[in-house]
């Protein structure tokens, strides 16, 4: 009866120290969520969108350069990025299931997956950066693309590859050519999936921000020039929060509340998706 | 007479085998293409670092002196930062993450998994620069006030150990910084372990809950030994998150590139930290690529550290697919 005792205190013990894990790692998220929420909240105006960042110690100013600097890489580099991905995953899901070319694509793409985004930066920065002369808004978008392929490349393969063969060999038994039915039949029946993916790789590069400091660093004024430095939220934030003027760190504040709301919005979108395609 | 049928019938044919062998290629150059940029990241570093490495040799690694002025480098201080700051986070992550996984594939009523697992996933999406920030601004002040005082009142009597949290509470520092990764990295080791845990045979459970084994001992003795290789490759995950994050690192270390004692409380510098601070206002020559060799290490543990994570990982999947 004592060992029984024993045992079951001990299980007793443990579950309560899982549940105080769950409750550990619940209990940051609501913090930062919330605090995220009580300082952006009182930083947001209209002036956010329509002004540009301000000099050191002045009160008037908000993000719109940033805002609007962010919004371009970010298009930029999905337009760019995406497409290489998916097309990429196709070879992977429809020609390289078993080819070397195929298992080695697979395995290194889950490294770069995970890779420090920093070296990324720094990657762009010694192959165009550094021969380019200067920063620019450009190397920004081929180190934010070069984050997108990763994700985009991994989740067209799996969604590519929930596709029953018997859809293929429908199409193939009617004729269609091979690019026909993997365009047609294949990605079309994947398409939410693939969207999926290319969501959470732009809710991945926005809040990005190791790969800028070497490639579009930052710019105080407005300017949309791909050959310049360019403004962008998450820089914007790293330098006023750092900073020790009270009115820079309540606009790093409201530009958090954006990134974070921009960043959640799009992974609870993602997953709706998803779910409304699996359900079928 | 035939020639023009054949041509009607053929040419759609031959367009076809263009348009699919020019389709193959077009894919297959992509799928190479992330061979290209792997190779591509290697190569361009050495050479850009190239420098620096010749100047220092391999005694760059275990050199302390960081001194751009006199342009001696070292980057023992920076690779002891992010070291330190992912062991940090480890020691407090894989036992949450396993309290956490453990919860949701064993204790969570059914109806509670699927929106706790997402938030947990949610907390893995927060940007890095929102912990930093929230990082500096919020949980600093509060780990000075609270937090290391008590430490240093409670583990910091006791010997050895307590040399480790001895010292002014800052705040910042490399402790600090280790924490803000714990909290990083929690949601990445959490999902992974779940995602393995859920391929354990409902059979093995069941046997063991038939023999009246308790749900830790299920846990303890069938789930963990069945899935050991991928809760491994979980935790290598993990530390490979860590050990490459810049932003929430950078705001709380305190960006210091002498390294005055073992104090956790000091100040310290990790490698994307020294990067990040640094890397804009260096001068072209041996500063900026001995920078770019701290990179290119960082670069080179990182890549050790995943390639094991996902070799144990594809290693759970195969066993999965041999005994089903």
């Amino acid at each position: 009866m004592r060992l029984l005792h024993q045992r079951q205190l001990i299980n007793k013990v443990a579950l309560t120290l899982s549940m105080a894990a769950m409750a550990f790692g619940l209990f940051w998220l609501v913090w930062i969520l919330v605090t995220t929420l009580q300082f952006g909240v009182a930083g947001l105006s209209l002036d956010l969108f329509t002004k540009m960042t301000p000099p050191p110690n002045s009160a008037d100013g908000g993000l719109a350069n940033a805002i609007a600097g962010s919004l371009l890489l970010v298009g930029l580099a999905t337009a760019l990025g995406a497409p290489i991905g998916v097309l990429a995953g196709v070879y992977l899901a429809e020609y390289g299931r078993d080819t070397w070319l195929g298992r080695c694509t697979r395995f290194i793409n889950s490294i770069l997956l995970s890779a420090p985004s920093i070296v990324i930066g720094l990657f762009v920065y010694a192959i165009y950066v550094e021969h380019m002369g200067n920063f620019s808004a450009f190397s920004g978008v081929i180190a934010l693309a070069l984050i997108v392929v990763p994700v985009v490349l991994a989740t067209t393969e799996n969604m590519l590859r929930l596709v029953p063969d018997s859809l293929r060999e429908a199409a193939f038994a009617l004729g269609a050519p091979k690019r026909i039915v993997i365009m047609k039949v294949a990605l079309k029946a994947s398409m939410a999936g693939v969207i999926t993916g290319i969501l959470l790789a732009v809710a991945r590069i926005a809040g990005e921000t190791a790969p800028l400091l070497f490639t579009a660093l930052s710019n105080q004024f407005w300017s949309l020039d791909l050959n310049k430095p360019i403004a962008n939220l998450p820089m914007t934030i790293f330098k006023f929060a750092m900073s020790p003027f009270k009115d820079w760190q309540e606009l790093a504040w409201a530009g958090v509340f954006l990134i974070t709301l921009g960043v959640l919005g799009l992974n609870i979108t993602a997953r709706i998706l998803f779910r409304a395609r699996h359900k079928l | 007479m035939n020639a023009p049928r054949d041509s009607v019938v053929l040419a759609p044919a031959i367009s076809h085998k263009l348009g699919d062998w020019l389709f193959f290629n077009l894919t297959r150059a992509f799928a190479a293409f992330t061979l290209v940029v792997l190779a591509g990241i290697i190569i361009s570093l050495l050479i850009s670092s190239w420098p620096a490495l010749q100047k220092f040799g391999f005694s760059f690694l275990w050199t302390r002196e960081w001194n751009p002025p006199v342009e001696q480098f070292g980057a023992l201080i920076p690779i002891y930062g992010t070291i330190t700051t992912s062991l940090i986070a480890l020691i407090i992550a894989v036992p949450v993450s396993f309290g956490i996984a453990l919860f949701l594939t064993e204790l969570s009523p059914v109806w509670l998994r699927r929106p706790l697992g997402i938030a947990i996933e949610l907390l893995a999406a927060v940007p890095s620069i929102v912990y930093g920030m929230w990082g500096l601004m919020v949980f600093v002040p509060i780990f000075a006030q609270y937090v290391q005082p008590a430490l240093s009142a409670t583990v910091g009597r006791l010997p050895l150990i307590g040399r480790l949290f001895a010292g002014a509470p800052l705040g910042i520092g490399i402790l600090a910084a280790g924490i803000i990764l714990a909290i990083m990295i929690i949601p990445f080791i959490a999902s992974v372990m779940r995602d393995v845990f859920e391929v354990t045979p409902a059979m093995l459970k069941e046997s063991a809950y038939g023999l009246g084994s308790t749900t830790w001992e299920v846990v303890w003795n069938i789930v963990l030994p069945y899935t050991r290789v991928g809760v491994i490759g979980g935790i290598m995950l993990g530390l490979g998150r860590a050990l490459g994050e810049t932003m929430a690192v950078t705001f709380v270390i305190g960006n210091s590139s002498s390294l005055s004692s073992i104090s956790l409380y000091t100040p310290g510098n990790s490698i994307t930290s020294t990067l990040a601070n640094e890397f804009g206002e260096a001068t072209p020559g041996i500063y900026t690529a001995s920078l770019i060799e701290l990179g290119l290490i960082l670069f080179l543990i990182t890549f050790v550290v995943l390639v094991f994570s996902r070799l144990l990982l594809l290693r759970l999947a195969k066993q999965e697919g041999t005994k089903t």
